[in-house]
């Protein structure tokens, strides 16, 4: 076949495509839908923070015309604000506004943007903590926070290695089960919180959907990188582990800079605690596959370090207030790689499990069901 | 056992920050740096440099609240009508006699749908007479013949319902004057009893109707001949009279608007536009008295109310007295369609600006808030 008879059946379908979009701007035939009612209004409070200017809001227009910032009220009173860049905020554009609000140390705080047709968007600021600029100073107490619910409980974790060597036949495959069970909690939980980040941002993000198909893209990457080379076991498929974990806990330390951001939710002692311990088990899960080599001290680290540090990353971006979808997309991408490695942990339990005899196998329903529980457990001190 | 206590103090104090809703990851870091500290050393002393940095994050513009206003001005050539106008634009019809001698007003007020700017940027799609909100300031002298002459050129049914005396064919409801779109209706009664009252739509839903804009004021000045007992007071009352002309009348009627249709108003005024008189502040020449016709026709909030600053007035409510019903206050309160006179003199004060606004606060930070321009002049 030559370039020439591919053109043809290429321009037909488009030509009409082309026709058809002309045909309607030209006529007024489907004006049916061009009511005289208002143009649909969405507006989006992307990020939000406080400083010694007042109030700051990065706002993102979704509506099907621009929108037009009017009028601001701050706690039900109108204040002045300035926008940049100013004038009307294209659809999936945004723009920064400030109110020079002299806002009160834990005050709650309430926005209400009023459009040019009177209508109105809100939004809470839980308690008024200064962000940006207070940040470079923090930026040490972030990194060890980070570092003390990322690294090291992971590396207490793989301190488990030598008490997991020991473990032989339905032992092991308890435990490795108990990973299972562990990789199934954090999905669900990843999932539900990358959801829950797509419901705050703007609608034309498509949040839930990008979601899905983000995890989804990331999960078959993966697989196709991790199989390149044949079904991954021991160091890589730790590795794999200490990656889909490490993004896991990008998610938290997000979580951890963002409730300090935007003051949503306090961190306590106990929430500390509960971080530690939550992770000390991930750090079992990454151990775990490792037992029939000979892994070295450097191993271990490099593989607390990964599957631990991205807390401390994920902190600072979050105390930076990052943009909801931003937050969405690390969220979907930490469900596809523990999509993948739950993936991979099954199929090395199944190959171990291949020489049985088949029947059921209480060693893993046992420990798919510990691994679950311990997590449940652990996280009913974290949940804020 | 020492431990124990030291445990409990530890959760009693976190409890306290809990409860304090204080920044409680401050608490966590502090613990999790704390344990840390002994490897790295002086981190403590980092963390708390840096909450010092915190504290100073305090905004600098704390005693600074002059940023609470609505941003930008009206533009009164699209509204048609100017709020700084409105306060002294009355109408007193074209004026006939009669054959017994009698004065005829007559008024011609049209409904027509109208989208006007309430608020910098805010439009809102409202229903008025002739073609601002509040509707046209009728004023008349008490015993004249009325007719207002009522056209219907919006969408919806309408009519006028004047706060006067009437009979019931002139009422403004189902038969005796509510309309329908391109109708006429031509309303005649005498005007009675004297004050400060107000017209609108009767129309149900009478919310809509009222929140959309169907209102104005309706002012009858006193005929001196009939009230011998308070004859100066009555004359100073007749607008057109010498003893009227020194008297800085103005019209003001309190009215919100809900944008969103959430039962709420989003901006409160005075005659409309929020914040007008905060950007133009009403002049008034120091030494001749203020008279102030003040209507309620906010929709939504049962009360509405009139505070002045550093000085007292008289108040005469539905203005239908000629002493006053309440002497020196500075705050008075009207509920929906209550309506008064406000008679006071900023005579040897300082010259300068003299707010006045609502005194519940919400209603004064979302737009009625104004000033008083208070310049030398005068007798």
């Amino acid at each position: 076949m030559n370039n020439r008879s591919l053109i043809l059946p290429l321009l037909a379908p488009l030509l009409l495509l082309g026709l058809a979009f002309g045909w309607l701007l030209q006529s007024n035939t489907l004006n049916i839908f061009d009511s005289s009612a208002p143009p649909a209004e969405e507006l989006t409070f992307e990020t939000v923070y406080l400083d010694a200017d007042g109030i700051h809001m990065k706002m993102r227009a979704g509506g099907s015309e621009p929108m037009v910032i009017a009028q601001i009220q701050v706690d039900s009173a109108y204040w002045k604000f300035t926008q940049t860049p100013a004038g009307p905020i294209p659809r999936m554009s945004s723009a920064w506004v400030n109110i020079p609000f002299p806002w009160v140390r834990d005050d709650a705080i309430a926005l209400t943007v009023v459009t040019n047709s009177g209508t109105t968007f809100e939004h809470e600021i839980e308690v008024a903590t200064p962000v940006r600029g207070g940040l470079s100073g923090s930026l040490r107490a972030q990194t060890l926070l980070g570092a003390y619910v990322g690294i090291l409980p992971v590396l207490i974790g793989l301190m488990f290695f030598p008490l997991l060597r020991r473990l032989a036949g339905p032992g092991m495959q308890f435990v490795l089960s108990i990973t299972l069970g562990m990789l199934v909690f954090l999905l669900i939980d990843l999932i539900g919180e990358a959801i829950e980040a797509a419901h705050e941002s703007a609608a034309a993000f498509q949040g839930t959907t990008m979601v899905l198909i983000v995890a989804g893209a990331v999960f078959l990457v993966l697989i196709g990188i991790g199989r390149r080379h044949g079904t991954p076991s021991g160091l890589a498929l730790a590795t794999y582990i200490a990656l889909g974990i490490g993004l896991h806990n990008l998610g938290e330390g997000l979580a951890i800079g963002a409730a300090q951001a935007t003051g949503a939710a306090g961190l306590g002692a106990f929430l500390i605690i509960g971080f530690t311990l939550h992770n000390v088990t991930e750090g079992i899960a990454i151990a775990a596959p490792l037992v029939r080599t000979k892994p070295t001290l450097l191993i271990f680290a490099a593989l607390a370090i990964l599957a631990g540090a991205p807390a401390i990353i994920g902190i600072w971006l979050g105390a930076q207030a990052v943009a909801p979808q931003w937050t969405t997309l690390a969220f979907a991408v930490g469900a596809g790689a523990i999509l993948q490695v739950l993936f991979e942990v099954a199929a090395y339990i199944m190959r171990q499990r291949s020489d049985d005899k088949g029947g059921t196998d209480w060693a893993i329903i046992a420990g798919i069901l510990v691994g679950l529980i311990v997590m449940y457990v652990t996280g009913l001190a974290i949940k804020v | 056992m020492l431990l124990k206590i030291n445990i409990n103090q530890t959760m009693k104090k976190y409890i306290q920050k809990a409860v304090a809703r204080r920044d409680l990851l401050k608490g966590g870091a502090t613990l999790a740096t704390g344990t840390i500290a002994g490897w790295l050393g002086g981190t403590r002393k980092a963390w708390a440099a840096s909450h010092s940095d915190e504290q100073s994050m305090q905004p600098k513009m704390q005693h600074d609240h002059s940023g609470m206003i609505t941003v930008g001005d009206v533009d009164s050539s699209f509204n048609g009508f100017d709020p700084s106008e409105l306060l002294t634009d009355w109408d007193s019809g074209v004026v006939t006699t009669n054959a017994q001698g009698e004065t005829i007003r007559t008024f011609k007020i049209t409904a027509e749908d109208r989208e006007i700017e309430i608020a910098p940027g805010v439009t809102f799609p409202a229903w008025t007479y002739n073609g601002r909100v509040p509707g046209p300031t009728l004023r008349a002298t008490e015993g004249d013949i009325l007719r207002i002459v009522f056209n219907n050129h919006g969408s919806h049914p309408h009519s006028l319902h004047f706060h006067g005396i009437h009979g019931a064919s002139m009422d403004g409801m189902a038969g005796s004057g509510l309309i329908d779109p391109g109708d006429e209706f031509t309303y005649e009664f005498k005007a009675r009893p004297f004050g400060c009252h107000l017209y609108h739509c009767h129309a149900f839903p009478l919310r809509a109707h009222m929140h959309k804009g169907m209102y104005g004021a309706f002012i009858i000045d006193p005929d001196p001949s009939k009230h011998p007992e308070h004859e100066d007071v009555a004359k100073s009352r007749l607008r057109g009279s010498p003893e009227n002309t020194n008297w800085q009348e103005l019209v003001m009627v309190m009215n919100g608007f809900d944008t969103n249709f959430d039962g709420e108003n989003e901006f409160y005024a005075v005659n409309t536009v929020a914040h007008h008189y905060m950007k133009h502040p009403i002049r008034i020449e120091r030494d001749r008295p203020v008279r102030i016709y003040l209507i309620n026709a906010t929709e939504f909030d049962p009360i509405n109310s009139f505070h002045l600053h550093a000085n007292f007035f008289d108040y005469y409510d539905h203005g239908t007295t000629l002493t006053p019903t309440l002497k020196t206050v500075d705050t008075i309160m009207q509920c929906q369609a209550q309506r008064g006179i406000l008679e006071f003199s900023f005579k040897d004060f300082e010259t300068g600006k003299y707010m006045f606004h609502a005194h519940q606060s919400e209603f004064t930070e979302l737009g009625w808030i104004a000033n008083f321009d208070v310049v030398e002049g005068g007798i």
